[in-house]
């Protein structure tokens, strides 16, 4: 048995050890309340025993029902209202459409209108609505250890300007992180005209420091893709817009007229991007440089047949990635990720510029926000603030104290400033120090302006009056050059204003909010300070393939919890990682070689010693990762944080220094002898054979599209005891498709299903049980040689089977089908037999062992969706094709007189998909999307043998392997792999 | 005393231990038994189907003893001018207190049972209502769907216009709910008489009710009793 | 080897052997109606109790309090407090539930069955067993409402007319268990008290104490030992024996439904009815065996509850227990023959996977520990054949653990394997329930006759039938 688990069985089920852990469990997750008395005890056990069978026989309270005094106009109470705004993503823009229901919000989707969001949202967009309701953020002005008031702040603020008027402010200083609003930077550009030696500094700890970030690519152009060590599919301001597009090049539907781009990608740890790509190669960091010269020296030398002869391991691969590149000029696309060094960036230019993809890999105007090297600005500041230099520091959100580079010794030279001023969302380790914290406001509670990776600019209007004395980011920086302040509104309208004098302004400006972006070009102001030079002075290691069996030390974002500002966040720290299924913490990612070279095992726990800094971190095998690169996530091990983040994972920032900001060499590990127990969603990562991820190549689907999904004719629909045509007859029958060629496997579905369906996070010891919430998970399955494996990606939600094994199991018929063929969940029906879950062959149930809602404060029920019942203890509850949004397109089409229209239903799931890979619709209508899908010959149903008939099927993954590479590929059927349970 | 004596008359010769009578105690400890269940299956479904449990016929104390009886018959109100979103929304919507004033500034304007309806718009704090029809979370109802497809205010909410404080006119058991979805023709009223309190399904059998379930286009292949019609 | 094992083994009247190298004489020693009803009579009647009796006793209450407590904690919580999961959803508590109803079957074959057979081996074993079935029923009762999410909904299970206007689902066989364990616990309580009727009037009439008296008194309703109250008596007994007959093979094949009817690999088999009666009977005669042996020797009743009897019970667990053998040879067999990767892979896992180590323990305790029974030394030493039941009731325990859980915990889709780990209240529960059963048994040995007193005096009426070859 593998240690964790024997840990498990141990310490399992004292209340005592629940209590001591219970600070791991998220809010709303099955907190174990601290140990209840004896003589509590012994009262609830005489209640308990007592009502065990009178529970239902319990009258039904008398609730009151309170209207409105003056009801708004645009309320109609039970309707939802839909608001356009936009979060940030490093900064950028990402355009939203949130859902209000009776003033609060409940739900955060994308903007079809906006370019960076196309309708769909990144995971952190469908969290961000938990962070407005975390009863753990800053609620209070703090003066140190005391609340105090935004007017006290003010008087002290404004004494503290008077002592600088003289020096011209040669003592201000005020660090932001990444910003983009048009606004905020001209109130910034204003407090250095009235305070010409203030200076404005920017430290975003994974923000895209060099230009990279101002490139970019349109996707649907490309035919050919060659990404070093970049994730662009998933991480950054743009990646739903390349999910999206390149989604869309990738799929084939008609064998005859198939075409299909490739994606050929290097990368020293496995990534979303790597694994979509047809020829993936697991190379360090350092080795990149080293690819990027050969492919350009080839590009270069024209030459398409030479083959230039054992410089590396990856000759193949570059020989292949240089020739499709050259077969594509102007159609194809080189692209360096962020991690990489300006030299790397330089090369990738040189060869788009060789190929004259400029067309592809269009540069637009460098965004004003941008200094030229927020590394060096910061060390600047922090040697200032040691020497005593700054007399007020004002930190506009971040974390410097946690994620500046360990090096630039922030916290110690913050405590030398005269007057610190944090303003933040959740009061952290920054704030621990600083001498004033003022809660920031959220951008649901505020009005503000951003920007996205192209430009484009979008209005951020707030759908709810601050939670608390929440203060708006255009607020405090107004406060240091004008009295009284105004409000964040004025602020914003009146900047915009004076942009544009015509009358037309208020319908512009009306418009702009509906759509959540500003149409009107002579707006756009991204041409302002586009004189900045871009090639940044970075100081990032240089490359060096010297010493290959030197270990290598790689600094990752976090998948979920990014550099550390989504840490209180349940939703997402329950969110299982990509490839690892690692749910609340991080590891020390390592290769199989390495493990096995070193002897090491999973979870075990190593002390990685980095340029003389230690850290102790427990290790997890992860297949694909580059022999000797290992891979630390930011994020972890955050001290001053609230209920949810505590304790979880480790501080990857110990290590992390300025010359070596994403990867380095001189890295030793030494065993420690010590176990770790991580909590995993799914622990068995091969398919033992079995093929309901059904995959294939291009060349074979234009050759015989029925092999693909090799979809061996289920059973005949009347090989039952029951009527056949059950569900055939009706007018509607939901159906879905999942079109895994599409899926790049991002988990947005996983966590849009939990905000829509009021799915609670269950906290790490739970999930270690077995018993995470999530009604759709994605499956991550790796196929080939375990070195570098080649991933897939499923997402499983409720199959709705037509023969559902589990509705003829259940006892009290809580699980029946309705007449258009979903599967419902009746929770009020439900008394937890769970004998429905172990006859469901996709194990896509999921059950209420513990009382998981109690725990829940008053702004966290504000979060919960009034349409969808919050479930009890001891209820079974799944997937439900989102009935409840079918019901009221259902109504709403009746009160209009009409059938609800193909693509008027749109689950949470199938919404949020930036791949648009889920596809919802009637399967009668013959001309439904979802219809013409199922009809492919790449569709099948998972373990349809079973005579399931499910409703949820899936498109076979096609790939588009380059033909010169397969045979030098050596593919075994199935990696080794040993089980973790 | 005469047990102690039948006692030593046991050492001599058997006795009897039980009194003749004890056959009829005995018959009736069990007939009792019997009784006791049956009774308490009849009580507990008496209790549940009375108005001590369902509320039926019990008027609700109210902040302001609202009269429907007054403002429908007296006065002849629309229902709509109060329950505005009762035709577009799940929830019917209460008045808001400037409703109320918009007359009451006028009529009855220092009524002292008005006090609280003054004094809330005054402090800008609502009403709060006792609910009287008050179904379970998990059940969603709504009102506008209903309305359009030709079910009457009075079919639940009974005689409204009689009733000087409002009490429930029926259980809102699941039960009483699949009555009328099991068979929607026996209650459906042509469009001009949903706001009828007086109005009667015709006792000449449903022929009219079949008419108007067809022009409505309820669905009556069974789909109004699928669980999902109403749980979510 | 403690005194009471060795005089165990020692027994200290010599069988006369027959031919075939039996005990012949179902009652041993000078019996007469007298010693009957005085040997058993005086257990009841006499206040004392062997100490024995008391530290057997206080260890049961012991433990039924862990379970009330363990139960306690449950209904608080929620059936978190166990190790389930999401795939292995059920765990101890089916276990235990299926565990326990097999127990609870040998009363029932041994007084019905045995009856129609007119096997008069039965007479000095059937009370003991047919209270033991009604106790392990009474527990196995317990489990499927305790395992519920909603306990407090219990009743939804049962068909009445509701406020909702549903019913229960009648294609669950859960649904079927309900009315499987009610009717046979029914019956078994019928059966059990219309035996002890003439028995409690005996006691009634032996009584010294008033309050014993009239205790038995009015649990003898009145029974005078007249020939119509015998005529009566023997149809009425006929007639629940017919009734009981069918349940024994109905019971534990509706509780095997509630996995064959699941197509779960491991569950989904043809076999599990006749497979899972005869583990039934088997660990019901084991149990038989583990009670019956120790009392035997605390209360003397050796010359009652002879040798015979011993080995007649060991031939019977022998055969069910070859036919439970051949269940797990089928098993193995079909899922390699079936040619269904699900099923074949189940197989492998059940014998090579996480939980391989307990499917091993099952074959040993089960299947290898058992064939010491074709040895007539081992069925005829009370301690060996005492270990040997203890034996196959710990390796049914395990087979139902090795049913429910390596079939559940990985099943179709990989990426949903799981494991299970039992936490304390697993075991509390388990043992718990342990409690009860003995605290009942325990009470029913001091305040009723625990062997039938009219029937053995038949015997000795009729000594041919005492006989057998």
């Amino acid at each position: 048995m593998q240690p964790g688990a024997q840990s498990r069985f141990t310490d399992h089920g004292s209340p005592i050890i629940r209590t001591n852990s219970s600070n791991e469990f998220a809010p709303g997750a099955s907190e174990w309340p601290d140990d209840i008395s004896r003589r509590e005890f012994l009262r609830l056990a005489g209640a308990s025993l007592a009502l065990a069978g009178f529970g239902a026989c319990t009258k039904q309270p008398i609730e009151t029902i309170v209207p409105y005094v003056k009801q708004p106009e645009e309320i109609v109470p039970g309707k939802p209202l839909r608001f356009a705004s936009a979060t940030t993503l490093n900064g950028y823009a990402q355009g939203l459409v949130v859902t209000s229901r009776e003033g609060r919000p409940i739900k955060i989707e994308g903007n079809p209108d906006h370019p960076a969001s196309l309708g769909a949202t990144t995971i952190w967009a469908q969290a961000d609505l938990l962070e407005l309701y975390d009863p753990d953020r800053a609620q209070a002005v703090m003066r140190g250890e005391n609340i105090s008031t935004w007017n006290d702040f003010l008087r002290e603020i404004d004494s503290t300007l008077q002592a600088q008027r003289s020096g011209g402010g040669a003592g201000i200083r005020i660090l932001t992180e990444a910003i983009t609003s048009p606004t905020l930077i001209s109130q910034l550009q204003s407090i250095q005209q009235r305070f010409p030696n203030s200076k404005c500094i920017q430290w975003q700890p994974i923000a895209p420091e060099i230009a990279v970030a101002e490139t970019v690519y349109d996707l649907t152009k490309a035919r050919v893709i060659v990404a070093l060590d970049s994730d662009f599919l998933f991480m950054g301001p743009a990646a739903l817009r390349y999910a999206r597009d390149f989604s869309r090049a990738r799929r084939v539907r008609d064998p005859a007229s198939a075409a299909m781009n490739r994606l050929y990608v290097a990368e020293p740890t496995p990534t979303i991007t790597g694994s979509n790509a047809d020829h993936r190669i697991a190379a360090a960091a350092r080795d990149m440089l080293g690819i990027a010269r050969q492919i350009a020296t080839r590009i270069a030398s024209r030459q398409r047949s030479s083959i230039l002869k054992g410089e590396t391991k990856y000759d193949s691969w570059i020989q292949a990635a240089a020739e499709d590149l050259l077969a594509n000029r102007g159609a194809s696309i080189a692209i360096a990720g962020q991690t990489q060094t300006p030299e790397v960036h330089e090369l990738v230019a040189e060869i788009n510029r060789q190929l004259g993809n400029e067309a592809v890999g269009a540069r637009i105007a460098k965004l004003p926000s941008r200094p030229v090297n927020q590394l060096d600005d910061l060390r600047q500041l922090v040697q200032e603030m040691g020497q005593g230099k700054v007399e007020l520091l004002i930190i506009l959100g971040g974390n410097p104290v946690y994620n500046a580079p360990a090096d630039i010794e922030f916290a110690s030279a913050l405590r030398n400033v005269k007057t610190s001023v944090h303003h933040t969302l959740h009061a952290d380790e920054t704030s621990r120090i600083c001498h004033w914290v003022i809660p920031a406001a959220h951008f649901l509670e505020t009005w503000s302006d951003v920007r996205a990776f192209d430009g484009a600019v979008s209005i951020v209007q707030p759908l709810i009056e601050p939670l608390y004395a929440n203060i708006s980011t255009h607020e405090i920086i107004a406060a240091l050059v004008e009295q009284p302040v105004r409000s964040a509104y004025e602020i914003v309208r009146e900047f915009w204003r004076e942009r544009n004098q015509t009358a037309q302004f208020d319908i512009e400006w009306r418009r702009a909010l509906s759509d959540g972006i500003l149409q009107n070009p002579s707006w756009n102001t991204s041409s302002e300070g586009a004189e900045e030079s871009v090639a940044a002075t970075t100081t990032l290691s240089p490359a060096s393939s010297e010493k290959p069996s030197q270990l290598e030390i790689l600094f990752r974002a976090d998948a979920c919890v990014l550099d550390g500002r989504y840490a209180n966040n349940s939703w997402l720290q329950e969110l299982p990682r990509p490839f690892t299924k690692l749910t609340w913490e991080n590891a020390a990612l390592i290769s199989p070689e390495l493990a096995a070279r070193e002897k090491i095992d999973n979870g075990e726990v190593v002390e990685l010693i980095f340029r003389g800094r230690k850290l102790k971190a427990p290790v997890w095998i992860q297949p694909g990762q580059a022999e000797n690169s290992i891979t630390l996530h930011l994020g972890y091990g955050r001290t001053e944080v609230g209920r949810v983040g505590k304790d979880c994972g480790f501080n990857a920032y110990t290590l992390r220094t300025s010359e070596a900001l994403w990867f380095g060499d001189g890295l030793t590990i030494q065993k420690t002898g010590q176990k770790h127990s991580f909590a995993t969603t799914q622990h068995h990562h091969t398919m033992e054979g079995r093929d309901f991820l059904r995959t294939g190549t291009l060349a074979e689907f234009r050759a015989d599209a029925k092999r693909v999904a090799h979809s061996q004719e289920g059973p005949a629909r009347d090989e039952t005891l029951y009527d056949p045509n059950e569900y055939q007859n009706r007018g509607y029958a939901w159906g879905m498709v999942v079109d895994l060629g599409a899926c790049i496997g991002c988990s947005a579905c996983t966590i849009a299903c939990q905000a829509e369906n009021n799915i609670p996070a269950v906290g790490k010891q739970q999930v270690a049980l077995g018993r995470e919430m999530h009604w759709i998970r994605v499956d991550t399955y790796r196929s080939g040689n375990i070195d570098n494996p080649q991933f897939n990606h499923q997402p499983v939600p409720c199959m709705h089977c037509e023969r559902a094994p589990c509705e003829l199991v259940c006892p009290v018929g809580a699980t029946v089908h309705d007449d258009e063929g979903i599967n419902v969940q009746v929770y009020n029906r439900c008394i937890g037999t769970r004998y429905c879950s172990n006859n469901c062959p996709y194990k896509v149930r999921r059950f209420n062992f513990l009382e998981l809602n109690a725990g829940l404060s008053a702004t966290e029920k504000l979060a919960k969706n009034p349409n969808v019942t919050v479930r009890s203890r001891g209820v079974m509850e799944k997937c439900t094709y989102c009935i409840q949004r079918i019901e009221a397109a259902r109504i709403e089409a009746e009160l209009e007189n009409r059938s609800i229209r193909d693509g008027e239903v749109v689950p949470a799931c199938a919404q949020v998909c930036p791949a648009e890979a889920i596809i919802f619709g009637n399967i009668h209508d013959p001309n439904s999307r979802v219809s013409k899908l199922k009809r492919l010959p790449t569709n099948y149903g998972m373990l349809a043998e079973l005579n399931t008939r499910p409703r949820t099927t899936y498109l076979a993954k096609l790939r588009n392997p380059n033909p010169a590479l397969v045979i030098s590929e050596q593919r075994s059927v199935n990696g080794e792999q040993h089980e973790r349970t | 005393m005469r047990d102690s004596f039948s006692n030593k008359e046991f050492e001599l010769f058997m006795a009897q231990l039980f009194s003749p009578r004890a056959n009829v105690y005995s018959r009736v400890i069990l007939l009792g038994i019997v009784i006791l269940f049956c009774g308490a299956g009849w009580a507990t479904s008496t209790v549940f189907w009375s108005p001590y449990t369902t509320y039926v016929g019990v008027p609700f104390d109210q902040p302001v003893p609202f009269s429907h009886k007054h403002h429908v018959s007296d006065d002849g109100i629309d229902c709509r001018f109060c329950h505005t979103s009762v035709e577009k929304s799940a929830f019917a919507g209460m008045p808001s207190t400037q409703t109320c004033m918009t007359c009451h500034s006028q009529i009855f304007s220092d009524a002292p049972v008005l006090a609280p309806v003054r004094e809330s718009l005054s402090t800008n704090t609502p009403l709060k209502w006792n609910r009287v029809y008050d179904l379970p979370d998990y059940v969603y109802f709504n009102h506008s769907i209903h309305i359009a497809k030709g079910i009457g205010c009075s079919t639940c909410h009974g005689r409204i216009d009689q009733m000087p404080l409002t009490w429930r006119a029926n259980t809102l058991y699941m039960k009483w709910c699949l009555d009328c979805h099991r068979q929607p023709q026996k209650y459906v009223r042509p469009r001009d008489k949903l706001y009828d309190m007086t109005w009667r399904s015709p006792r000449t059998s449903s022929t009219q009710g079949a008419k108007l379930v067809a022009q409505y286009h309820i669905d009556t292949t069974g789909r109004l009793t699928n669980c999902s019609v109403c749980h979510r | 080897m403690n005194a009471l094992d060795r005089s165990l083994i020692t027994d200290h009247r010599s069988p006369a052997l027959s031919p075939l190298g039996y005990p012949t004489k179902l009652l041993t020693g000078e019996q007469t109606f007298e010693s009957v009803n005085k040997t058993i009579g005086s257990i009841v009647l006499q206040g004392r109790q062997p100490r024995s009796w008391w530290v057997g006793f206080i260890i049961a209450f012991t433990l039924l309090m862990i379970f009330f407590l363990a139960v306690s904690w449950l209904l608080i919580r929620g059936i978190g407090i166990w190790g389930v999961n999401i795939p292995v959803a059920w765990g101890f508590a089916i276990v235990n539930f299926v565990w326990w109803i097999g127990i609870g079957h040998a009363g029932t074959f041994i007084s019905a069955i045995l009856l129609l057979l007119f096997q008069h081996w039965r007479t000095s074993i059937n009370r003991l067993t047919e209270s033991m079935t009604l106790f392990a029923v009474a527990c196995a009762g317990l489990f499927p409402l305790l395992h519920l999410g909603r306990p407090w909904v219990f009743y939804w299970l049962f068909p009445y007319p509701d406020t909702m206007g549903v019913w229960p689902q009648f294609r669950s066989p859960l649904v079927w268990d309900i009315f499987a364990v009610g009717t046979y616990f029914t019956i078994s309580l019928l059966f059990w008290f219309l035996g002890l009727l003439p028995d409690l009037a005996t006691v009634r009439d032996r009584a010294r104490r008033n309050w014993q008296k009239k205790f038995y008194g009015v649990l003898a309703l009145g029974w005078r030992n007249s020939a119509t109250h015998w005529q009566r008596h023997q149809i009425a007994y006929l007639l629940l024996a017919g009734l009981a007959t069918p349940l024994v093979l109905s019971v534990h094949s509706v509780v095997s439904l509630d996995f064959a009817v699941a197509q779960l690999p491991g569950w989904h088999s043809t076999i599990f009815p006749p497979y899972f009666v005869a583990g039934a009977v088997y660990s019901g005669f084991a149990m038989v065996l583990n009670i019956v042996i120790p009392v035997r020797k605390i209360y003397r009743l050796q010359d009652l509850i002879t040798l015979r009897h011993l080995n007649n019970m060991a031939n019977v667990m022998l055969a069910t227990g070859l036919i439970v053998s051949y269940g797990y040879f089928i098993e193995a067999f079909m899922a390699w023959y079936s040619g269904d990767i699900f099923d074949q892979y189940m197989m492998t896992n059940r014998a090579f996977g996480p939980y391989g180590w307990m499917f091993w323990a099952l074959m040993f305790f089960n299947v290898l520990v058992p064939q010491t029974l074709w040895s007539a030394r081992v069925r005829r030493n009370p301690l060996t054949l005492f270990f040997v039941a203890l034996s196959v009731n710990i390796g049914m325990w395990l087979e139902r653990f090795v049913i429910v859980i390596t079939s559940l915990h990985r099943d179709f889709v990989p990426s949903a394997w799981g494991t299970f780990f039992p936490t304390v209240w697993d075991w509390a529960t388990l043992f718990g329930s342990v409690g009860l059963f003995l605290t009942l048994l325990f009470l029913f040995m001091r305040f009723l006759p625990m062997i039938a007193i009219s029937e053995s005096r038949k015997l000795v009426a009729e000594p041919q039938k005492a006989i057998t070859p």
